[in-house]
């Protein structure tokens, strides 16, 4: 009786690993479609536009897509679960607002920082918690919390746009500069932030287990893997994460704006699909990600710069969209 | 080899999309004036009030020989989709920026920044917080919109005790906070009156201003006047007031001055409405920033594009055009 206990344990280990590595081949390649519709944008708008292909013009690409960027990491964490966070605009919202508020309330800047970070991070908790322990339905429970984060953001600010913000809070949307190109500090921490994403999840245990848990639970929870102490922390880190996308919206802008965020989990979510990372959960590059945000931001500049209306990036995105969910269901089937 | 389809279908995507950006960007530019580019920011690509105003850019600066660059938020206080915008028409290099400003402190820090380079940067419609983060302003006064409104109705009801539902726009947005105000102000009452029975938030749309109307109702059958932000919601809430066999009863005002909305009005389901005119705000921009770039004087301080109070029943006492006027200058 043990013995086969054992095998069929050790069978799904070998399940798991053999899935592992897969997943490592998964993750190098699904970041060249990315990658070549994005090379093939920006050659395009070069060609079109003497203005596209300037360092400041490039800087300000990668400076206008670091918020959504920055919160795309978190969403494809959740996303590699199997899951989905349609929360993350509302609550970084509501952290925008909590660290604006408290530092122009005299509280010291750094302080208000972290507790609006924080206040994110507990609403990850939170959607982790219903999510595992009340075993209701990712879209279910970010639907909910979307709107919980959305009506306090407007509660706690009384609808007012906070201004007068501390230098610290606005530090990140300064400037340093690259040759003859200023850079957003900004820029730099989403970069390195993606840098982080794309290590942990590909060379430490926790992050091959979001892998694992997003491929097959069973077979992950069989292997010895804590399946919901996994996703309650991948549900907590995705909140700390847009926290720290506020923090760079606040830098960029310069107020506490409670309008903020309310398509950027939609957005957040194209910047996945289109970086090549399955909805079906445990599979995809973070890589690619970075480049999915960067395609938007870059036909969004091109555009205006080539003096094209706004709705025209709105159709391009949605055809990109499909487009790239079809290439994921086709590469799935040919797997299959 | 699984991934080739992938990457050579990721090609595809992309030449795909530069086609229809190909499609997208026939847009010519004549005349002496070509190498001056104005561009045109609104809150929404859909609201008929910023189509309406698109439009008027579009053909004065069709007439002044000039290049048009429009933008737009993806909803009313996307402030952020805003700034990119600017951002980008800065890249770009225009010379001046007419913009409708959906959150009008948060988009302070990018005019400042537009101002800086040397763009003539011309709110339209709504000021910006303070107004002088602009160099002018081409707008209706939405105060003045409301306190038309607030006074016609205060002239019909009299001293007559009445139950006042007021439909709003949306937490936070200052055009409907100002005419919101301006209603009361017109009707020489507070915000905290007991007159006050209901406050709903509409969206400016017309389902759910028939929702808001039909919750008031629920609330309070005895509501006898209703200020609505625009149009849309009005007809929502006369919709709502209509299975209630109230429209007898109930006066519905409004703002904006959309055809429909005059239409409304000529029909008697709305009392009367505060005009306003999108395409003189935006064809003004566009001639104020041309004359400058030209050589001219920048544009200053706020020129009041004007407000109608449009009836079909006017009120001793208070200035007001008939519908046929209303027809002849609407939008939409």
């Amino acid at each position: 009786m043990s013995d086969t206990t054992e095998t069929s344990v050790t069978d799904r280990t070998e399940q798991v690993r053999s899935a592992s590595a897969k997943v490592t081949r998964f993750a190098t390649l699904p970041t060249v479609g990315p990658l070549a519709a994005l090379l093939l944008a920006c050659l395009f708008f070069s060609l079109s536009t003497d203005r596209f292909l300037t360092g400041g013009n490039l800087s300000l690409v990668v400076q206008q897509v670091m918020e959504v960027g920055t919160l795309a990491i978190g969403q494809t964490v959740v996303i590699l679960t199997a899951g989905i966070d349609l929360s993350n605009g509302a609550a970084m919202a509501f952290g925008t607002i909590v660290m604006t508020r408290l530092a122009v309330g005299g509280l010291p800047a750094p302080l208000a920082i972290l507790l609006g970070i924080g206040v994110c991070a507990a609403f990850g908790a939170l959607n982790g918690t219903l999510v595992t322990m009340a075993r209701l339905p990712a879209f279910i429970v970010t639907l909910g919390t979307l709107n919980i984060a959305f009506a306090l953001t407007h509660i706690y600010s009384r609808d007012q746009t906070i201004t007068g913000l501390p230098k610290t809070l606005t530090a990140l949307g300064q400037t340093f500069p690259l040759g003859n190109t200023d850079v957003t500090y900004g820029s730099v921490v989403m970069l390195a932030m993606f840098v982080i994403g794309w290590y942990v999840l590909r060379f430490t245990a926790a992050g091959r287990h979001v892998y694992a848990v997003g491929d097959n639970p069973e077979a992950a929870r069989l292997s010895g893997i804590s399946t919901r102490r996994l996703l309650i922390t991948v549900y907590t880190v995705a909140g700390a994460i847009y926290g720290v996308a506020g923090l760079l919206l606040v830098g960029r802008t310069a107020v506490g704006d409670p309008q903020a965020g309310q398509t950027d989990n939609l957005d957040s979510i194209t910047a996945v699909v289109l970086g090549g990372v399955s909805l079906f959960g445990g599979r995809g590059s973070i890589i690619g990600v970075l480049f999915g945000a960067l395609i938007v931001g870059v036909i969004r500049n091109g555009l205006q710069l080539m003096g094209v209306a706004s709705i025209y990036q709105v159709l391009i995105t949605g055809i990109l969209v499909i487009l790239a969910v079809g290439v994921d269901q086709l590469a799935r089937r040919r797997r299959a | 080899m699984k991934y080739g389809i992938s990457s050579r279908l990721g090609c595809f995507a992309a030449v795909l999309a530069l086609s229809i950006t190909a499609v997208g960007c026939g847009s010519g530019a004549k005349g002496s004036n070509k190498d001056i580019t104005i561009g045109l920011i609104t809150k929404t690509d859909t609201n008929p009030f910023f189509v309406k105003m698109k439009e008027g850019a579009e053909k004065e600066a069709k007439a002044k020989g000039v290049k048009l660059m429009t933008a737009a938020g993806k909803f009313d206080g996307d402030n952020a989709s805003q700034v990119t915008a600017m951002e980008n028409m800065i890249a770009a290099g225009v010379k001046g920026i007419l913009i409708v400003p959906s959150d009008t402190k948060a988009i302070v820090p990018s005019l400042a920044k537009a101002r800086a380079k040397g763009i003539d940067v011309i709110a339209l419609d709504t000021p910006p917080d303070p107004q002088s983060s602009a160099d002018a302003l081409f707008a209706t006064d939405n105060l003045t919109a409301g306190t038309l409104i607030g006074k016609y109705a205060k002239s019909v009801e009299g001293a007559k005790p009445v139950k006042i539902a007021m439909l709003d726009l949306n937490p936070g947005i200052t055009v409907g906070v100002l005419r919101h105000n301006g209603f009361l102000q017109g009707y020489g009452i507070t915000g905290s009156d007991p007159s006050i029975v209901c406050t709903q938030y509409t969206a400016g749309d017309q389902a759910k201003g028939q929702t808001a109307m039909e919750n008031c109702l629920q609330k309070d059958p005895g509501i006898n006047l209703v200020y609505t932000i625009n149009e849309p919601a009005a007809l929502g809430a006369y919709t709502a007031l209509k299975a209630a066999g109230k429209t007898a009863t109930t006066m519905i005002v409004s703002i904006d001055g959309g055809c429909s909305g005059v239409k409304a009005v000529q029909s008697g389901q709305i009392a009367a409405t505060a005009q306003q005119y999108p395409l003189k705000m935006a064809s003004q921009g566009v001639d104020s920033i041309v004359a400058w770039a030209k050589g001219g004087k920048k544009a200053s301080g706020y020129t009041d594009t004007g407000v109608n109070l449009i009836t079909a029943k006017p009120q001793p006492g208070l200035d007001s055009k008939d519908v046929q006027f209303g027809l002849a200058n609407c939008w939409g």
